[in-house]
């Protein structure tokens, strides 16, 4: 029976296979310029929050700026997706402002002490620095707390 | 190995790469960049939870991501492993600052005196590393998200709660440089 037609179902599980393959090496693109560019560094993070230096400014501004092009490029031209899906992206909704400016500050703290954002934190564990298994099982338990506490936070 | 593999790269070839992330994930699969949604996909995958929160199909709405987190976690292996980084050359005055403060080696990627596995028996480690790992979860999940998707993707996008939520990670930065830090120490 091997030799017989591939069925939707089976198709469709190896396109979904070869999608997570697409993201995964995505991903390791991502973790390994965070690594090099020495963004998962706390060292780079101090500089920053201390002002003393352009560096990881430029890395933050030269990504925007490529980000918004891209955005802006895609949009003028109605770029689609591979699979030829039209591509929308759903603004946030603002609503009073307040979990952004509150969440925000508590995730910079975070940042100051930890010297890592969540991406920066899984590339540190690859790169070697393992105790930041730790801060990143602390960091699922901080945003189940927050999933726990929502209904009685300020949004 | 070429040297631009051993070396570090500079701002403007880290800084434009971390940008392609952005149509990268939406040509693929019209898939927004945003690293800290991964933290509510596993809460709701692995942690048992009654909050409306996390009820939800994780795995349509976040199994790329978390593939994407895995591949991130390749990657450190990689840039951090094989192409090994050694002390980072941050500014004079950085170097003099955290001197100041009490920090003796600023070899490595990290300090090792405050975010080591031997520092986590003391109550400045524990602050930095556990403390500061669970305000990181709080907070991005408070906002949204956090540096991937607000201060890049959502900034890119001119949105008005990206643009709070990165005055609100500056304003915690500066408190927990220095606020938090100089108490630690």
């Amino acid at each position: 029976m091997v030799t017989t037609a591939v069925g939707p179902e089976t198709r469709r599980e190896t396109a979904r296979r070869e999608w997570v393959v697409a993201y995964v090496l995505l991903g390791i693109v991502f973790g390994a310029v965070l690594t090099k560019a020495e963004v998962i560094s706390w060292f780079r993070i101090q500089e920053m929050f201390r002002f003393q230096s352009f560096y990881m400014y430029g890395v933050i501004a030269s990504a925007l700026a490529v980000a918004a092009t891209s955005l802006a490029l895609i949009r003028r031209f109605g770029v689609r997706t591979l699979a030829g899906e039209e591509i929308t992206v759903a603004p946030k909704v603002f609503g009073t402002g307040r979990r952004y400016w509150i969440g925000g500050t508590v995730f910079g703290l975070g940042w100051a002490l930890t010297g890592a954002c969540p991406g920066p934190l899984v590339a540190l564990i690859g790169s070697g620095a393992t105790v930041y298994v730790v801060s990143f099982l602390a960091a699922v338990a901080g945003t189940w707390l927050y999933g726990v506490l929502r209904p009685y936070l300020p949004h | 190995m070429p040297a631009f593999l051993t070396h570090p790269w500079p701002w403007y070839v880290g800084g434009p790469l971390i940008g392609l992330m952005v149509p990268a994930l939406l040509l693929l699969g019209n898939k927004s960049f945003g690293v800290s949604s991964n933290l509510r996909h596993l809460c709701a995958a692995y942690l048992p939870t009654k909050s409306a929160f996390f009820r939800y199909d994780w795995k349509t709405a976040g199994g790329w991501n978390l593939a994407f987190l895995v591949g991130t976690l390749l990657g450190g292996v990689v840039g951090g492993r094989v192409l090994a980084v050694g002390t980072v050359a941050i500014s004079e005055r950085t170097r003099n600052a955290l001197t100041a403060l009490g920090l003796h080696d600023l070899s490595g990627l990290v300090p090792r005196e405050a975010l080591s596995w031997a520092a986590l028996a003391t109550p400045r480690g524990i602050v930095m590393i556990v403390v500061g790992g669970f305000l990181v979860g709080f907070g991005t999940a408070y906002a949204g998200g956090c540096t991937s998707g607000h201060a890049i993707a959502g900034l890119a996008d001119l949105q008005k709660a990206s643009l709070v939520a990165v005055l609100g990670f500056f304003a915690g930065g500066l408190i927990g440089t220095f606020v938090v830090l100089p108490l630690l120490f």
